[in-house]
């Protein structure tokens, strides 16, 4: 029963690893290629580790840490790919010509890396300057 | 709230030292009883919330666990066919969440679905701006997340 249970978590997370690394050469621009490598990083990474968990159920401090880990992976997976999306987009990093739409066009302040809300669009007159790139 | 979380662990270590068994599987289920004891004495108390709060935690981590494994697919999907499906576009989304906590609970959250990541937060913090891949209806889109990952997470927290 138990080798089953490892076995379906290390396949599953190996096939998670694996389609992460497809996507990455497959996918067209930047940001889709981020989007697929980080969550599916987390979740294959998660599910090896909740193998070895499962696998060396005797010694509780293996246990622990493979816990701990998946608890840190998903604590700061997300801040790293926010963190490299939004650089990207500061220095203009192109988009895919399939993109549909694009909220955040010019709502950065000037000289700026914090965009506005666009809900008080009266202070600065509707649209602003897109940063310097 | 504190008190009694604190409370119902400590009548899970004490089952654990009754039982004399420290395994996961015999924390949780003293857990589980000590949940159940401060219910049944509870009953007809003032301060309630926490009886109700323990089950939306597992609802939401289920939930979340459901929903990651579904945009998992489609996303696993579209990599391995040779077609892009992907309709991919910037969104602005208007949250309710109004903390620093409540924001970075949301939109981590957000980035670990597939097919979606946080490109940045306004200064005023009231708009999160969302990368999406999958995107059909702008309003649609919205609404999914307002109705399924922020309520249930302001449910929680709050």
């Amino acid at each position: 029963m138990t080798d089953i249970i490892i076995g379906i978590l290390c396949t599953l997370g190996a096939l998670t690893i694996l389609i992460a690394a497809v996507g990455i050469l497959r996918m067209p621009d930047f940001y889709l290629r981020l989007s697929v490598t980080v969550k599916a990083a987390t979740l294959g990474g998660g599910l090896l580790l909740s193998a070895a968990a499962v696998y060396f159920t005797d010694e509780v401090s293996v246990t622990t840490k493979a816990l701990a880990i998946i608890f840190f992976l998903i604590l700061t997976g997300p801040v790293a790919a926010h963190l490299i999306g939004r650089t990207a987009y500061v220095i203009g990093t192109e988009q895919w010509k399939g993109t549909i739409r694009d909220d955040l066009t010019g709502m950065y302040h000037k000289d700026s890396t914090e965009p506005g809300s666009g809900e008080n669009a009266e202070e600065n007159g509707g649209h602003e300057v897109p940063p310097a790139s | 709230m504190a008190k009694q979380f604190l409370m119902n662990l400590l009548l899970a270590f004490i089952w654990v030292a009754l039982t004399g068994a420290l395994y996961y599987s015999n924390f949780l289920f003293g857990f589980g009883v000590g949940f159940f004891l401060m219910w049944v004495m509870n009953r007809g108390g003032t301060d309630d919330r926490y009886f109700t709060r323990v089950p939306k935690v597992i609802g939401f981590f289920l939930y979340f666990v459901y929903e990651m494994v579904k945009a998992n697919i489609q996303v696993a999907y579209d990599v391995i066919t040779p077609k892009y499906f992907m309709k991919p576009g910037i969104v602005k989304y208007p949250m309710n969440a109004k903390t620093d906590f409540e924001i970075n609970m949301l939109s981590t959250v957000i980035s670990l679905t597939p097919g979606t990541l946080i490109i940045d937060v306004s200064e005023d913090r009231k708009v999160l701006y969302i990368h999406v891949m999958y995107l059909r209806d702008k309003e649609q889109f919205i609404r999914q997340i307002k109705d399924g990952f922020e309520r249930r997470l302001l449910e929680v927290i709050r």
